[in-house]
């Protein structure tokens, strides 16, 4: 009774697990449950059930309710494809003039506005393209074909290599000093010599249009989440699913909406960056200091001029901090994009990947990871540069980079013009061509070979292991939980936590996955998810711990972290491939890999914001390095690391769904086949939702015991 | 006497949702513990005062105390609640947004106790910039914006970034972004509170001869006590949003209304505050002196010449007119008596 009084949450917690166990041991598993493989749900078979709503059959199976629940949400998937092409096709016709056919055509409204989103679109990376690559539509666009023919002096080719790698460099020395500036140049010559120039600059066009428009839109849209509570709490619900939902799982409606290519690609991709830049914007205005803005009201500002000349320039950090997400962000969607034809890299890797070229990847992959890189250390430069005052230079001083710029036009066109005398067959001062570049693929192939050959017997005895021990035991215990003891422990867990508003938050979470065709699917997720989050967790918890003990290992781990995370998701596919083969092992080290990043840095990053003060009065006391780090730096430093456990689990839950293109047999399938299903938007967009739900329920059980704990400890 | 510039009538600030209904409700009688029952906070309470042209009147007052609140309805920067503000006769409550940003940008100015510069904008351009917002081209506002570098004097400094100047300087940078526009009413909110000690008697005793060449009609913020005594004209004591004691430092320091009030004085070394004047009698004797002190004397720097004086000594004012007389045992009374631990 003493030690009950003395710690009631934890025989609270006790007595949850008792009742879950309890459940899970008195509800059977039916003799007719099997796990569904492939799209048996889809397939018609007398054994299953029916029922209709709104005038959408549902088929499934039916089972105990305890066991698993009916998917009443079932038609969902169907509705929301239904409606989507509804609006596309039947909405709202309406008479649009048609440029070529010079007549008025009838189109249904949301048709029209997306094509011509569409065509603005492509307008856009054609003109960047064209600029970088050299060609024709954008001329074309502004005069006709006729007066190209006319005018041949109008066929301009594209920048010489030369050109666009000495710019880079000069930007990236006004950006960041010389450093950066080799950086930029020599990567920039890396790509061109290996011949991947062409791809490259598609990628990097896709990024040149969608990053801009990205900040753009997040910018407004924060400014007006700023000004306005009422957009605020419009945008918060989205902000919160954006933040979890798989970038897969966007994918799908964007093809219905706006077909496949390059276009929809930027669309897509400013639906997932935007998100990220409001939230920035918003944390930036919102981090002015009162004074600042009393101070520019004081000065007569208007509303228009303290925005723009007050709030906006205070806040600059973090709105360019914003500006890097973003361009993050275009980089690991310029790979998932390729799914839905956007060119460049990002189609190589896939198409590589996809003939398990290891090789071939492997250099594209390196190729988006340096332009990755390069773009991720300028932005940055950008955000953390102190503006220079300008006024008492001279004309030179002030303009040398354009001017050296100027300079460094006439010499690549110079070059450029050399080179198509003296190579008969390609001018490589022009561009490198595609395979006419060194290649190193062979060689990782063969070594890729040669590793499988050497090694086989152990990875394959490692592999069988791990699966047959470890994987499959879990993924049995996980797929026998019946729905109603998982609920249970759920809600338990969020009614423990943070009392009966975030266990309704998370019943409601919970109830839309368990309602939905896809219970099992969701299981099999969370059982991978799970898995990889518990070891990356262990390795980032331990390494992050050991890099804290030395000042010079706490930098290196945080930069390793740094250049890991700007890798887009997609490469990290490629080295497991090479080891593992096709299996979920690959996906798990992935899985892994990717999730152990956040882990690390947050367990740094939390010992770090332990005060000094306190380290020095633990000291004065005299405890040994042990004492101190158990008793003074875990216990505060351990909300902020249970953040970096909540990114954990997003990163791994990302990471397990992008791993359905090895193979998996999770939500991440479903979205996968989805992507090439021409009914497949509701189906794609509901099991999104399902991923960011599942990985909503741990957020926000893990925000709302760290906002708590923090408020106990005090520290902010 | 002319229209005072800054004129308050029962000015009440109240944070909280059914502020305004509640302050109806309370006709004029606010008691803040029951404000607080229901969610209110009470910030200013019932300020009633007004500041003529030229002088400078300094609030003084404990963190939450409603000093700042006050200042920050005087500039409109929140709404007050109720009452009402006069600014050389406009009613400052009923100014549309454009007539209010019309007065602060060319009537007011304002200083911040962390200086609110902008972090992105020179010295020069941060004091052209009230300019600029008004409309004046760069090169002119530019051109203004240098005189008041000099005038504060941080030439040389012109094109330095906020953050490569020490505090003392930055707040210099302050004072001249609040002086650009040649306001006629300036406020200062703790403008010196977040400098070293030395740095902040250097600030105001440049403050104050800018205040001598200047003349504006100014509001001063402070928690300083020192401060208020050594700036002011007349100063406001504030507690708990109400005014306790509005009154020239010397009266404070000799009549405090409260007990609020007379707790400050305590420690206040009297002979550095009071005037010749605040202490003298009125009446002259027979048995005066040869020295001559002027009415407008701080004691401390006549007392030795009193002191070694037998014979009363007469005062004189600005045209040697012989208007009272001071006796040396006066001074000692003055100096030594009148306190607590001595009466």
């Amino acid at each position: 009774m003493e030690l009950f009084k003395k710690y009631p949450k934890l025989f609270q917690w006790i007595f949850l697990l008792i009742v879950f166990f309890a459940l899970c041991f008195a509800i059977d598993v039916p003799e007719t449950y099997k796990f569904i493989r492939g799209q048996a749900e889809f397939v018609k078979d007398p054994n299953q059930s029916t029922f209709v709503f709104l005038g959408k059959e549902v088929r499934y199976y039916a089972f105990d309710v305890f066991w698993r629940l009916p998917p009443l949400l079932g038609w969902l998937p169907i509705w929301i494809n239904d409606s989507l092409f509804f609006l596309m096709n039947d909405w709202m016709p309406m008479e649009f003039w048609n440029e070529d056919t010079q007549e008025y055509k009838t189109r249904p409204l949301v048709l029209q506005i997306t094509r011509n989103l569409t065509a603005f679109m492509t307008f856009l990376i054609e003109l960047i393209r064209e600029i970088l690559l050299g060609g024709l539509e954008t001329i074309v666009a502004f005069t006709s074909w006729d007066w190209i023919d006319a005018n041949p002096w109008a066929e301009l080719p594209g920048l010489p290599w030369t050109i666009v790698a000495a710019g880079s460099a000069i930007l990236a020395y006004k950006l960041g000093g010389r450093g950066l500036a080799i950086f930029a140049g020599l990567a920039m010559t890396y790509i061109s010599i290996f011949g991947q120039w062409k791809p490259s600059m598609q990628t990097l066009s896709f990024i040149l249009v969608a990053a801009p428009l990205s900040f753009i839109f997040g910018l407004s849209l924060g400014i007006a989440a700023f000004k306005s509570k009422r957009v605020e709490k419009a945008l918060y619900p989205i902000l919160l699913v954006m933040q979890t939902m798989p970038q897969y799982a966007v994918l799908v409606p964007a093809l219905v909406l706006f077909g496949v290519g390059d276009h929809a690609a930027v669309i897509i991709t400013m639906i997932v960056a935007v998100p990220p830049m409001i939230l920035l914007t918003l944390l930036g205005l919102r981090a002015v200091p009162p004074e600042v803005i009393e101070a520019g009201r004081m000065s007569g500002c208007n509303n228009w001029q303290l925005m723009f000349k007050v709030l906006i320039p205070t806040a600059r950090r973090d709105i360019l901090i914003g500006v890097n997400q973003v361009i993050m962000v275009c980089f690991s969607m310029a790979v998932i994009s390729a799914f839905i034809g956007a060119k460049g890299l990002g189609f190589n890797l896939l198409l590589a990947l996809n003939q398990l070229n290891i090789g071939l990847a492997l250099e594209a992959g390196l190729c988006i990871s340096l332009i990755a890189i390069l773009l991720d250390k300028m932005s940055l430069a950008w955000a953390n540069k102190q503006v220079d005052y300008f006024g008492n230079l001279n004309f030179f001083q002030r303009n040398k980079n354009s001017l050296f710029f100027g300079l460094i036009m006439i010499v690549g066109i110079a070059l450029a013009y050399f080179g198509s005398i003296y190579f008969k067959e390609y001018n490589y001062l022009f561009e490198v061509p595609h395979n006419k570049g060194i290649s190193t693929a062979d060689f990782w192939n063969k070594g890729v070979d040669w590793i499988f050959d050497t090694f086989f017997v152990y990875i394959k005895a490692f592999n069988t292991w791990l699966i047959v021990e470890v994987l499959q035991p879990m993924r049995a215990l996980y797929l026998r939980m019946p729905a109603i003891a998982t609920i249970v422990l759920v809600v338990g867990a969020g009614y423990l936590i943070g009392g009966i508003r975030s266990a309704l938050v998370v019943c409601g979470l919970t109830l839309f996955i368990a309602l939905s065709p896809w219970w099992d699917r969701a299981l099999v997720t969370t059982y991978m998810a799970t898995f990889g989050v518990i070891v990356s967790c262990i390795i980032g918890f331990t390494v992050g711990t050991l890099c804290f003990q030395n000042k010079h290992s706490t930098k290196f781990m945080l930069n390793v972290c740094d250049i890991f995370q700007t890798f887009p998701s997609f490469v990290y596919l490629i080295p497991v491939m090479m080891l593992f083969g096709i299996t979920d092992t690959s996906v798990l080290i992935a899985v892994i890999v990717y999730a152990t990043i956040p882990a690390t840095r947050y367990t740094i990053e939390g010992l770090r914001s332990v005060p000094s003060g306190l380290h020095d009065a633990a000291t004065m006391s005299g405890v040994t390095k042990f004492q101190r780090l158990f008793k003074i730096e875990f216990p505060l430093a351990f909300p902020h690391m249970m953040l970096g456990l909540n990114q954990t689990i997003v990163f791994a839950l990302f990471m397990v769904i992008i791993g359905a293109f090895i193979g998996t047999e999770d939500l991440g399938q479903y979205i996968l086949k989805a992507l090439s299903d021409k009914k497949g938007a509701g189906i794609g967009l509901t099991l999104g939702i399902c991923v960011a739900f599942i990985g909503l329920i741990f957020d926000n059980l893990i925000r709302t015991w760290v906002d708590k704990r923090k408020k106990h400890l005090g520290i902010d | 006497m002319s229209e005072p510039v800054i004129k308050c009538e029962s000015v009440y600030k109240i944070f909280g949702e059914n502020a305004e209904t509640m302050l109806k409700e309370a006709n004029g009688n606010v008691d803040a513990k029951t404000f607080q029952e229901n969610g209110c906070i009470v910030g200013v309470n019932n300020a009633s005062f007004e500041v003529s042209k030229g002088e400078m009147l300094v609030v003084m007052g404990l963190s939450g105390s409603g000093k700042s609140t006050l200042l920050r309805c005087i500039s409109r920067l929140t709404d007050a609640t109720g009452g009402k503000i006069f600014i050389e006769g406009q009613d400052l409550l009923n100014l549309n947004n454009k007539e209010l940003i019309d007065l602060r940008r060319n009537k007011m100015g304002m200083v911040f106790q962390s200086f609110a510069l902008l972090p992105h904008k020179t010295v020069v351009e941060n004091i052209a910039f009230p300019l600029q917002i008004k409309g004046i081209n760069t090169e002119e506002s530019i051109k203004k914006a240098m005189n008041m570098v000099k005038l504060v004097g941080l030439d040389g400094r012109e094109n330095y970034f906020p953050r490569e100047l020490s505090g003392g300087q930055q707040q210099r940078v302050g004072i001249a972004r609040s002086l650009a526009v040649e306001p006629d009413i300036w406020f200062l909110d703790e403008p010196f509170s977040a400098l070293d000690p030395l740095i902040r008697k250097e600030m105001q005793d440049e403050f104050l001869r800018l205040q001598e060449k200047l003349q504006k009609t100014i509001m001063f913020i402070t928690h300083d006590f020192d401060e208020a005594l050594k700036l002011a004209d007349r100063i406001a004591i504030m507690k708990d949003g109400i005014i306790e004691q509005l009154d020239t430092p010397a009266n404070i320091v000799l009549n405090p209304a409260t007990e609020y009030v007379r707790k400050f004085t305590e420690e206040v070394p009297r002979e550095k505050v009071l005037l010749i004047e605040d202490v003298m009698d009125s009446t002259t004797t027979e048995d005066i002196g040869d020295l001559k002190v002027s009415k407008d004397e701080i004691i401390e720097n006549v007392a030795e010449k009193i002191l070694t004086q037998e014979k009363t000594v007469a005062v004189i004012d600005n045209n040697n007119n012989i208007v009272g007389s001071i006796n040396p045992t006066k001074i000692i009374n003055t100096v030594f008596g009148g306190r607590k631990n001595n009466n």
